[in-house]
């Protein structure tokens, strides 16, 4: 017996060598075990032990619920009278919920375990208290077991549980035995029936008590995890109630607190996803309403920005998107694959101790910036041109735009020329890239920038975008990037949140719509290779990026194409009251919250023909749709504001639009078009022969105007100015009319 | 934008060649199209032919920069190498330093390359050579005029000077504004 102590020897495992010899013996074994198994014979000794066990057991069982000091033990009582039979009897007692069934059968369970457990226990104390006694025994018996036959030697062996647990060699074909046991023995001794058993049998006995040690610890997780549970469903059954008037009132009038403020948006976002089950008959309305507001609050976001952004957003993607909107943007650099390669760049950033990684699968000379101890906008690799600091979503509408090598490519806003030098980069410093913008003085780091990258191919100019196209033409691609109100990049400028109004949203609008025209226009739509032009904003209102293609669309002949981007999300088709072109699905979007980036909008157009669509008169007695309206105020509020200059610009703009291709100058363009609309202009225009340009001029511009007509000719000069805008206004509205059925028919076609 | 006149062209290039020597002719017949010199508010832009057509059609006032910088005429009408030239400086220089690491964060503040910085120096540079300066790493990172020989560089004491300053390419950012 002395090898059972010793914890140096290595047992052998699996079949010996005589069961490789006696093959196909189980079967017969089996045949006479089958037979074995309702007469047991036992040795007296065996016999002895077995009542010794049984004995043992139903002390045990009967010492059982005492010796539960666990906290739980309660319940677990509780579950076992429930456990003996789940008979129909006692079905009301299972009855309560499906969930709480569950929990039990899972509780139940482990009570088994545990009774394992604790039988396990007293086995081992058993072998404690034995411990000699046995072992003599053990001796005794195997010298009389020689005489004996194999069978019973097995059995003897099985039934010591001892044995058993340390693990025996001879131990294999026993599982009849356990089977007969198994009516007064415990649960693991059925448990090692065939070939299982071997595994724990080879354990010492420091290992079995942390195996022990580890199951207790997991059942009692498990347990500690179901009351957690228990407790999570408590509380989720607490309806929550939404605050009335006065309560909201009040909070108002003192400091808002912001955990309960936070509290509630949870509460009601888990409300409104699943609306039917809320507590009270309170509408979706009034929820939505404190939803803004502690929104609003808890952000800090002004009304305008959070209902704008609650119209483009589910609830739950809209709370995703402000918190994403308070975590700044990872830094991503790019490679100048001018001057040098991204695994060189990395190297030698990575050896200045900057943690980085690269982009994505999408780019491949961007690189992401997790962390570095030297500034990062400073080294003497930046200084020397090999990247540049750029936002990685600044990537997209370049990648979009594919500009290729020997090609005339224009940038209409350039600066700061991050996105210029990318294209630059890939044309590979051949062809041309003209970079404009209309800012002087951000025109200067965009010349450092181009330097100090190395780009060569580049014209800087500083025209206002929207009367490039009227110095310079024939462009191959054309990349605009509007000036916007910045509603994607919140995290990067928080002013953002509060300072914007529906006035700066249509101002940015307007002007997008000026700038795609003449964007549009300055490319050539014969050319061999493009045509193309990209469209971004880092804005994410529909006003500024759908509104503003779907404009084009009606006014220039362009379609949209694929961006070339696989993923961002589709650009919108309808949007509240408005409906845009179908094609405007090939727009992307992409979000702070699901693309991590900044908030972007790109769309891809390609012009199909140089000719600018005219007007159709038979429309003209068509009513301007909503949407349209609200554009044209939106030009007229601009246009009041506007100077001289910029008025002109306007003019022009619509007295192309009238009058085809050619260009005509300015004042001509406004009086060849006002004998069109028949007779005099000033009369009609001002007397009131068209009411809708009354009405959206508003009182304040009306009573000037008659005062003017009054007073001097100099004045009545500047209102015929007016009166000829007005007039390309209503002009502008039924060309879009027009035009959108014009488009529908070539897209059909 | 006009083409230079000829003390113009004789000054830049009297400039130039301190730095590349007789590899200026390379810039002038390039292989890949005609390269040109233009003259716009005073500054020297090196461009394309190409380019230098469309931007004919680009008012004056509009117009802030094509091509590449090279430099500035002074109001003394002396030609000053801005660093943005350093693109085509440095693969065509003839007399090169090194700075070692530690130095070079010092020369891309606008400092001189002292002898405690210098890592290599081109054999036979003469006194007064215009030079153009490199990291260990190879990476060009200005230009400026050698304060000795090599000869002499060996027996200096380590806070002297070695290459006095022109340009470096910390100016990308301290001097953003000038550069144009």
């Amino acid at each position: 017996m002395g090898r059972k102590l010793d914890p140096l020897r290595k047992v052998p495992r699996g079949p010996g060598r005589k069961a490789r010899k006696q093959h196909g013996a189980e079967n017969e074994l089996k045949n006479i075990l089958q037979e074995d198994t309702e007469a047991k014979r036992m040795s007296s000794r065996g016999r002895k032990r077995a009542l010794k066990r049984r004995m043992l057991q139903e002390q045990k069982a009967a010492a059982k619920p005492p010796a539960k000091s666990n906290a739980n033990a309660k319940l677990k009582i509780g579950e076992k009278k429930v456990l003996p039979g789940f008979t129909d009897d006692n079905a009301e007692w299972l009855k309560p919920v499906k969930r709480a069934r569950k929990e039990e059968d899972e509780e139940s369970e482990d009570d088994s375990e545990e009774d394992n457990e604790e039988e396990e226990e007293g086995d081992e104390m058993e072998e404690v208290e034995n411990g000699m006694e046995e072992e003599v025994d053990e001796e005794m018996e195997e010298k009389s077991d020689e005489r004996e036959d194999a069978e019973e030697e097995s059995e003897d062996e099985d039934g010591d549980d001892e044995e058993e647990e340390d693990g025996d060699e001879e131990e294999d074909g026993d599982g009849e035995f356990g089977e007969s046991l198994s009516l007064s023995d415990s649960d693991d001794l059925q448990d090692d029936y065939g070939t299982s058993s071997g595994d724990e049998k080879d354990l010492l006995p420091i290992e079995r008590a942390s195996k022990k040690e580890k199951k207790k610890q997991k059942s009692e997780e498990a347990l500690t995890g179901e009351e957690s549970t228990i407790q999570l469903n408590v509380d989720s059954e607490e309806l929550f109630q939404l605050p009335t008037e006065e309560e909201l009132e009040k909070e108002l009038s003192t400091a808002p607190d912001l955990v309960t403020v936070q509290e509630r948006i949870k509460d009601i976002v888990g409300v409104l996803q699943n609306f039917a089950q809320r507590g009270g008959g309170r509408t979706r309305q009034e929820y939505l309403k404190v939803l803004k507001k502690d929104l609003a609050t808890y952000y800090s976001y002004g009304d305008y920005m959070i209902e704008t952004l609650s119209e483009l957003f589910p609830v739950s993607e809209l709370v995703d998107f402000l918190e994403a909107c308070e975590v700044q943007r990872p830094i991503t650099i790019r490679t100048n694959t001018l001057k040098t390669r991204r695994r060189d760049l990395a190297q030698a950033l990575i050896n200045r101790s900057v943690n980085l990684d690269p982009l994505g699968k999408w780019s491949k000379t961007g690189l992401v910036i997790y962390d570095s101890s030297v500034p990062i906008g400073a080294t003497p690799e930046y200084l020397a041109g090999h990247y540049m600091l750029q936002g990685a979503s600044s990537l997209l509408p370049v990648i979009a735009l594919a500009p290729q090598e020997n090609e005339r490519v224009l940038d209409m806003c350039c600066a700061p020329g991050g996105k210029t030098s990318y294209m630059a980069q890939l044309m590979k410093n051949t062809g041309i890239v003209v970079a404009n913008d209309m800012n002087a003085d951000r025109l200067r780091s965009v010349v450092g920038n181009l330097h100090r990258l190395g780009v060569t191919n580049c014209i800087i100019s500083n025209y206002d975008g929207r009367q490039i196209s009227k110095v310079l033409g024939g462009f191959d691609r054309v990349l605009l990037d509007a000036p916007c109100s910045g509603t994607g990049i919140i995290s990067k400028d928080p002013a953002v949140k509060t300072n914007k109004s529906v006035q700066d949203v249509q101002r940015c609008a307007h002007i997008q719509k000026e700038l795609i025209l003449s964007a549009i226009d300055a490319l050539d739509a014969q050319s061999q290779t493009g045509g193309f032009m990209v469209y971004c904003t880092c804005s994410i209102t529909v006003e500024e990026n759908e509104c503003v293609v779907d404009y084009a669309l009606k006014k220039r002949n362009v379609k949209l194409v694929p961006t070339g981007l696989d993923f961002g999300k589709e650009g919108f088709v309808r949007f509240k009251e408005r409906r845009f072109h179908p094609s405007l699905r090939q727009a992307r979007r992409f979000y702070p919250h699901t693309h991590n980036m900044d908030g972007f909008f790109i769309a891809k157009l390609r012009k199909f023909s140089n000719t600018i669509p005219k007007p159709n008169k038979d429309e003209e007695t068509e009513t301007p749709s909503p949407d349209q309206l609200n554009e044209d105020k939106a030009t007229k509020q601009k246009a009041t504001k506007r100077k001289a200059p910029e008025e002109n610009d306007v003019k022009d703009n619509t007295a192309k639009k009238e009058g085809g291709n050619e260009k005509m100058p300015k004042k001509k363009g406004g009086n060849e078009k006002t004998p069109k609309k028949g007779g005099n202009v000033k009369a009609p225009k001002k007397k009131g022969g068209n009411e809708k340009a009354a009405k959206e001029k508003g009182a304040n511009e009306k009573e000037p105007e008659k005062k003017a007509q009054k007073k001097k000719v100099a004045i009545k000069k500047a209102h015929m100015k007016k009166a000829v805008k007005v007039t390309g206004n209503k002009n502008k509205k039924k060309v879009a009319s027009k035009k959108k059925k014009m488009f529908k028919k070539k897209t059909n076609k | 934008m006009r083409p230079l006149t000829d003390e113009e062209t004789k000054a830049m290039f009297e400039k130039l060649s301190k730095y590349i020597g007789e590899n200026i002719k390379l810039l002038v017949d390039r292989p890949d199209g005609t390269y040109c010199f233009r003259l716009h508010n005073d500054r020297v832009y090196y461009v394309s032919e190409r380019i230098l057509k469309l931007a004919t059609n680009i008012a004056r006032d509009k117009l802030v920069s094509l091509g590449t910088c090279f430099g500035k005429f002074t109001k003394t009408h002396k030609f000053r190498l801005h660093v943005t030239a350093l693109d085509y400086l440095a693969p065509y220089a003839k007399y090169k330093v090194w700075v070692k690491p530690g130095a070079e964060q010092s020369f891309l503040y606008g400092n001189h390359v002292l002898k405690s910085g210098l890592g290599r120096i081109t054999e036979n540079t003469s006194q007064y050579q215009g030079v153009v300066v490199y990291s260990m790493a190879d990476i060009p990172l200005g230009f400026g005029v050698a304060a000795k020989s090599t000869q002499e560089c060996r027996k200096l004491d380590p806070m002297a000077i070695v290459v006095f300053h022109q340009a470096d390419v910390g100016e990308y950012i301290r001097h953003e504004d000038t550069l144009t």
